[in-house]
C-alpha cells in the first residue's frame, strides 16, 4: 500500500508544481490545491498505513494508528482552505483590476 | 555594579528620560535637561582624582556572558581618567553652548539630545571598559551616534552623504577591529585587555600577533581620521557645530588615539608597530595641514586641522613606543617624553580645537557664512570671539605662552630624540623626523593665522553677509571662553597637569618601564634655556610668517582646491560600482517573475533533498511493513491519479475544477482507508464549501485558455515538476520503510485519556496538547479572511459621492447579485429542513469531538456549509435578515474566547493553555465530563464558523 500511495503522491506533487509553474493564475490555485493533497497523503504515508484502529480509546482495539500525522493535516486542511479562498479572491480582483490573468504580464516594473 | 558601571549608564537612561522630560516641560530648551548629566559626572571624574594618582585603578566587574568570556567590567586608570574627563568636561560645554546654537523653535532638540547622550554614554563605555567585546560595542555605538548626528540635518543631500560616508568608512575599521580583537583572543584565550597586557610577551612571536596589531591599527586609523582614511572627517563636517566641536574634534576622533594607547603595552615592543604608527601619524600631519592653507570653508580647514593634529599625537605616540622597545635600557625613558607630549598634546588640543570651533560656530552663526573669502573684520563686531580664536590659534600654531607652545615644544624634542635611535639604520634617516615635523608646524602656523586673520582682521564685507553681524549671547560665548582660559592657564601652569593627569596616564601607556612604586619625572616649563627647540620654533613663525604673505599674493582662496580629491573619487566609485554590481547581481535572479522564484524554490528542494537522501542513505525501498493493497484501493488510487493528470489537459473552467474536487474527494475516501474519521471529515466538508467557493468566483474568473507557450517552456516546466515529484516519492518510500528513530506518538496515545481527559486523541492533540499551535492557526485564518474582505471590500478607486445610507442600501441590492439568483421552489423547501438537520448534526460533532470523531473545526465547517446552504437556497438579503450576525465580529469573539481560555489557566498558576478536566454530575444529562479544552474548542468553532461565512460572503456578495 505504501509504495503505490508513494507513486500517487510523487505523481500529485508533479501535477501540482507543473500547474503552479504555468502563466495562468487558475491553474497556479488548482496546482496549489494538488500540491496540498500530496502532502497530507504524505504525512499520512510517513507514519505507515493501516497498523491499527481509528485513534479513538474505548474502543477496545490493540493498536491504534499514529494520531499525529491527524492532527497535523487537520490543521492543514483548514488553513488551505482558508488559503485557497485567499488566492480566488486575490486572483480575480487582479484579473479585474489589471485585465489579465497571466503572472508574465503580472510582473513589475524594471525599476521597482 | 559600581558608581563607574552608573557612570557609563546615566548617559543612556537620561537619554531615554529625555523625551519624556521634554515633552513635560515644554517651555524649556531641552538642552538645560540635558546640562546636569555632563557636569555631575565631570565633577565625579575630577574627584577621583586623588585616587588614580596615587596609581591605584577603580575596577569593578559584572557578570554578562560568563561562558563566552563577556563580562561587563568597567576599569579607570589615569588613561580612562583623562579621556572620561574631556568627555564630560567638554560635554559640558558643548551642551550649554548647543543651548544656544540651536533654535528650540526651528531644531527637533530631542533627537538631538538623545544622540548626544548616547555618544557621551558609548564613550564613556569606550575608555572605561575593560572588556574588548564591550568595549567593541560601545565603539561602533559612538559610529552610530555619530551618524545619526551628521545627519542630524536629514533633509540636506550633503548630510546624509556625510553620515554615510563616515559610518561606512568608521564601521569598516570597526569590523576590522573586532577580527583584531578575535585574533588576540585565539591567543590569550581572554577578552580582558589587562589580562592580555599580562600576556603580552607571551603572544608577541606568535604568527597571528601582527595580523591582529593590523587589524585593530585600521580600526585605530579609520576612528582617528588617519591618511587615507581621513576622508570621511571634513565630510563629517555637515554636522551642527557643537557636534563637530564634540565629536569630531574633541572626543570621537580621539577613541582611535585611546584604542593605540591603550594596547601600546601589548603592542609597543613592535618594530612593526613603531614604523605604522609613526609613520601614519606623521604622513597625516603633514598631509593635513598642508591641505587645510587650501581650504575656502572656516570648518573644513578646521577638519583638515584636526585630521593634521590627530597625526602629530600618533606620531608622537609611535615615538613612545620606542621607550617599551628600549625598556630597561638607559635611553627608554628619554623616549618616553613623546609619550608625555602625546598626552599633553591630546589635552591641549582638545581645549584649543574646542575654542576654535566654537568661534567659528559663533562667526557662522552671526553673519550667516564660514567662508573665507566673505569673511574679514570682525574683530571690532566680535571681540571676545575673536579673543577665543586668538587663544585658540596661537596655541594651535605653538607660540608662546599658551599650552599648544608647550606641547609643540616637546613634540620637537621628541622628534629629535628619534635621531638618537640606533636601530634600523636612524643614523642616517633620522633627521627626517624633526623635518618632516618642522615643515608640518609651518604649515600649522599658516593656517592657524588664516583663520585668526582672514576672519578677524581686513575689511568687513558687509555687503556679502546675509546679516549684520554682532557678537554672540553671553551663553554661547561662556563655553569657548573656558575653553581658552584653560588654554592660557595650562601655558602658563603646566604642572597642575604634570601629576594629576599626564603621569598617570602614562603609566598606564607605558606600563613596564616603571618598577613597583616608581613615577615618571614629568617636567614641563615654559622656558629652559637657548634649546634647539626654541630655535626650531623661532623658524616656524619667520617661515610661517613668509608662506602667509605668499598665501596672500597667490591668492589662493580663489582657486579652492579640496584635499585628498582622488581618494574621495575612490570612495564615490567604489561605492557606485559596488552598487551598480550589487543591482545588476539581483537583476539577474530578480526577475520579477513568479515562475522564476518558484523554480529556483523547486530546483533547490530538489538538489538539497535529493542530496540528502542520497548522503544518509535515506533511499530505501522495504516491502517488509507496507500494508496489503486491496483491489478497490488500487482502483481508487488510479481514479485519483487520473483525474490529478487530467487537470492540465482540461479544456473549460469547469472541468479543471470538478477534477480537483474529484481528487479532494478521492483523498477523503483515502482518509477513510486510512482509519482518520477527522479527518474524511473535515476534508470531505472543506471539498464541498471549496467548490461552492470556486462557483462562487466563477463568474469573476477568466476564461480557461490552453496553455499557448512554446513546447521548451513545457518541458522545462514538466522536467522541474518530474524531478519534484519523484524527489517526493523516495521521501515517502524512504520514510514509510521504517523508521530511523522511535515515533513520538506513544506518548499522545497513552497519555491522552489520563492527561486530557479526551479519547479522540487528534482533538486533544488540537485543543490541548498542541493548543497554542491552534489558537495562533485560527488567527492566522482570521487574518486571511479580513485579507479577503480587504481585498474585495476596500477601492483604492475614488469613492462614490453619495451618503453612507444609500451606498449601503446599493451594496445590499447587490448582494442579490450573484447569491440571490436562485428561484428553485424545491431547494428552498428542502433547504429550509436540511439546515436544521445540519446544525443539529453540526452541534453534535462539536459536542462529541473530545471523545468521538468531531471538534472545533469539523462542526464549524459542518455549521458554515448549512449556512452557506441557507444563503444559496434564500440569496443574501434573506439570509441577512434570518441570520443577523457579524461573521467578522464572531471570529474576533472565537479568538477571544480562545485566547482567554488560555489566559484563564493563569488565575490557576498554570502555564498558558493548560487544560483541566474533571466528572460532574448535572441534573438532566446525568454524569458529563467537562473539560476547560471545550471552550478552548468553542473558540474554534466561532472562529472558523466567522472566517468561513466571512469568505463565502464577501465573495458571494461581490458582483
Amino acid at each position: 500500500m505504501e509504495g503505490l500511495m508513494s507513486l500517487c503522491i510523487g505523481i500529485l506533487f508533479a501535477v501540482g508544481v507543473y500547474l503552479i509553474l504555468s502563466k495562468s493564475l487558475l491553474r497556479i490555485i488548482l496546482g496549489t490545491s494538488l500540491l496540498t493533497h500530496s502532502v497530507h497523503l504524505l504525512l499520512m504515508t510517513m507514519a505507515g498505513l493501516k497498523t491499527g484502529a481509528a485513534p479513538l480509546l474505548g474502543e477496545k482495539a490493540k493498536a491504534v494508528v499514529d494520531p499525529l500525522p491527524q492532527a497535523l493535516i487537520l490543521t492543514s486542511i483548514v488553513i488551505s482552505f482558508g488559503v485557497t479562498a485567499f488566492f480566488f479572491v486575490l486572483a480575480y480582483r487582479a484579473y479585474q483590476t489589471l485585465g489579465t490573468d497571466d503572472v508574465e504580464e503580472l510582473r513589475g516594473d524594471e525599476d521597482e | 555594579m559600581s558608581l563607574l558601571h552608573v557612570a557609563i549608564i546615566v548617559p543612556f537612561l537620561w537619554a531615554v528620560l529625555t523625551p519624556l522630560l521634554s515633552g513635560l516641560l515644554r517651555r524649556a530648551h531641552t538642552g538645560w535637561l540635558v546640562l546636569p548629566v555632563p557636569a555631575v559626572l565631570f565633577v565625579w571624574f575630577l574627584l577621583r582624582i586623588p585616587e588614580i594618582t596615587q596609581g591605584k585603578a577603580l575596577r569593578s566587574s559584572v557578570e554578562w556572558m560568563p561562558s563566552l568570556g563577556i563580562d561587563f567590567t568597567a576599569c579607570m586608570d589615569g588613561l580612562g581618567l583623562l579621556f572620561a574627563l574631556l568627555i564630560t568636561g567638554i560635554g559640558t560645554l558643548v551642551v550649554l553652548y548647543s543651548i544656544f546654537y540651536l533654535d528650540k523653535s526651528k531644531e527637533s532638540l530631542r533627537h538631538f539630545y538623545v544622540y548626544l547622550l548616547l555618544f557621551m554614554g558609548a564613550m564613556l563605555g569606550v575608555v572605561l571598559s575593560d572588556n574588548l567585546m564591550v568595549l567593541y560595542g560601545f565603539w561602533e555605538l559612538t559610529s552610530v551616534s555619530s551618524f545619526l548626528l551628521i545627519a542630524f540635518w536629514h533633509t540636506r543631500d550633503k548630510s546624509r552623504y556625510g553620515a554615510q560616508k563616515s559610518l561606512l568608512i568608521t564601521v569598516f575599521g570597526g569590523l576590522a577591529m573586532f577580527a583584531g580583537f578575535l585574533l588576540l583572543y585565539a591567543m590569550t584565550g581572554t577578552f580582558s585587555i589587562r589580562e592580555t597586557i599580562a600576556q603580552a610577551h607571551d603572544i608577541a612571536g606568535q604568527t597571528l600577533f601582527v595580523p591582529a596589531m593590523l587589524l585593530i591599527l585600521l580600526g585605530a586609523f579609520t576612528k582617528s581620521a588617519q591618511f587615507p582614511f581621513h576622508i570621511w572627517l571634513p565630510d563629517a563636517m555637515e554636522a551642527p557645530t557643537p557636534v563637530s566641536a564634540y565629536l569630531h574634534s574633541a572626543t570621537m576622533v580621539k577613541a582611535g588615539i585611546y584604542l593605540v594607547a591603550r594596547l601600546s603595552p601589548v603592542f609597543a615592543g613592535q618594530a612593526e608597530w613603531f614604523w605604522i604608527v609613526s609613520g601614519f601619524g606623521l604622513a597625516t600631519l603633514v598631509y593635513g595641514s598642508a591641505t587645510a592653507i587650501r581650504q575656502t570653508d572656516l570648518k573644513a580647514m578646521l577638519a583638515y586641522s584636526t585630521i593634521s593634529q590627530l597625526g602629530l599625537v600618533m606620531s608622537l605616540l609611535g615615538l613612545g613606543s620606542a621607550s617599551a622597545f628600549f625598556a630597561g635600557a638607559g635611553d627608554s625613558l628619554l623616549y618616553a617624553k613623546a609619550t608625555a607630549a602625546a598626552v599633553f598634546h591630546l589635552i591641549n588640543h582638545a581645549v584649543f580645537k574646542g575654542a576654535l570651533f566654537m568661534a567659528v560656530g559663533i562667526v557662522d552663526h552671526e553673519t550667516g557664512t564660514r567662508d573665507l573669502r566673505r569673511l574679514g573684520g570682525l574683530m571690532r563686531l566680535m571681540p571676545i570671539t575673536f579673543t577665543v580664536a586668538l587663544i585658540g590659534t596661537f596655541s594651535m600654531a605653538g607660540l608662546p605662552p599658551f599650552s599648544g607652545f608647550l606641547s609643540k615644544e616637546m613634540f620637537f624634542t621628541a622628534m629629535l630624540n628619534v635621531q638618537r635611535l640606533d636601530l634600523w639604520s636612524l643614523r642616517s634617516w633620522g633627521v627626517v623626523f624633526p623635518a618632516v615635523a618642522w615643515a608640518a608646524s609651518v604649515f600649522t602656523f599658516v593656517y592657524s593665522m588664516i583663520v585668526l586673520l582672514r576672519t578677524f582682521a581686513g575689511k568687513l564685507q558687509s555687503d556679502k553677509l546675509g546679516r549684520k553681524p554682532h557678537e554672540a549671547p553671553l551663553g554661547m560665548l561662556i563655553p569657548p571662553v573656558v575653553l581658552a582660559s584653560c588654554a592660557v592657564v595650562f601655558g602658563l601652569f603646566p604642572n597642575l597637569l604634570t601629576y594629576s593627569l599626564l603621569e598617570p596616564a602614562m603609566a598606564a601607556i607605558l606600563p613596564d618601564l616603571l618598577a613597583q612604586g616608581e613615577r615618571f619625572h614629568v617636567s614641563i616649563r615654559l622656558w629652559h634655556g637657548w634649546t634647539p627647540e626654541v630655535f626650531m620654533t623661532i623658524g616656524v613663525v619667520l617661515a610661517g610668517a613668509a608662506l602667509y604673505k605668499l598665501y596672500g599674493r597667490l591668492n589662493v582662496l580663489q582657486r579652492p582646491k579640496t584635499g585628498g580629491l582622488w581618494l574621495n573619487r575612490l570612495y564615490d566609485g567604489g561605492l557606485g560600482a559596488a552598487e551598480t554590481f550589487a543591482y545588476r547581481l539581483t537583476a539577474r535572479y530578480m526577475t520579477g517573475s513568479v515562475r522564476h522564484y518558484l523554480i529556483y524554490i523547486f530546483v533547490f528542494f530538489g538538489v538539497a533533498l535529493g542530496a540528502a537522501l542520497l548522503l544518509s542513505n535515506g533511499i530505501r525501498f522495504d516491502t517488509s511493513r507496507y500494508a496489503p493493497v486491496s483491489f478497490y484501493e488500487a482502483a481508487a488510487a488510479l481514479f485519483m491519479t487520473a483525474a490529478a493528470v487530467a487537470v492540465p489537459f482540461a479544456n473549460s473552467r469547469l472541468t479543471a475544477i470538478i477534477l480537483t474536487g474529484a481528487v479532494g474527494y478521492m483523498v477523503t475516501l483515502f482518509f477513510i482507508l486510512f482509519r482518520a474519521p477527522d479527518l474524511a471529515l473535515t476534508q470531505i466538508i472543506v471539498e464541498t464549501v471549496s467548490v461552492a467557493l470556486f462557483l462562487l468566483c466563477f463568474y469573476h474568473l477568466p476564461k480557461w485558455k490552453k496553455e499557448t507557450a512554446r513546447p521548451r517552456f513545457k518541458l522545462f516546466n514538466f522536467l522541474v515538476a518530474a524531478g519534484a515529484g519523484a524527489i517526493v516519492t523516495l521521501i515517502a518510500l524512504g520514510a514509510s520503510s521504517g523508521g530511523a528513530f522511535e515515533s513520538i506518538s506513544h506518548y499522545y496515545v497513552e497519555e491522552s485519556y489520563r492527561l486530557a481527559g479526551g479519547k479522540n486523541i487528534v482533538n486533544v492533540i488540537l485543543v490541548d496538547f498542541r493548543g497554542f499551535d491552534t489558537m495562533l492557526e485560527i488567527t492566522v485564518l482570521g487574518i486571511a479572511s479580513l485579507g479577503i474582505y480587504a481585498l474585495v471590500k476596500l477601492r483604492l478607486d475614488p469613492p462614490l459621492p453619495r451618503k453612507p445610507a444609500e451606498a449601503k442600501r446599493t451594496n445590499g441590492e447587490r448582494v442579490g447579485g450573484t447569491l440571490a439568483r436562485s428561484n428553485d421552489v424545491l431547494l428552498k423547501t428542502i433547504s429550509r429542513a436540511v439546515v436544521f438537520i445540519m446544525i443539529t448534526f453540526a452541534l453534535y460533532l462539536f459536542f462529541a469531538g473530545h471523545n468521538h470523531p468531531g471538534g472545533g473545526f469539523i462542526g464549524a465547517l459542518m455549521t458554515a456549509s448549512a449556512l452557506l446552504l441557507l444563503a444559496i437556497a434564500f440569496g443574501t438579503s434573506a439570509f441577512r435578515g434570518i441570520v443577523p450576525v457579524d461573521f467578522r465580529k464572531l471570529t474576533a469573539a472565537g479568538l477571544a474566547v480562545a485566547f482567554l481560555t488560555g489566559i484563564g489557566s493563569f488565575a490557576f498558576g498554570a502555564p498558558f493553555l493548560s487544560h483541566a478536566f474533571g466528572h460532574f454530575h448535572l441534573p438532566i444529562l446525568g454524569d458529563t465530563e467537562l473539560a476547560t479544552a471545550v471552550l478552548f474548542d468553542l473558540g474554534v468553532y466561532l472562529s472558523v464558523v466567522g472566517v468561513a461565512m466571512t469568505i463565502l460572503l464577501t465573495i458571494g456578495r461581490d458582483s
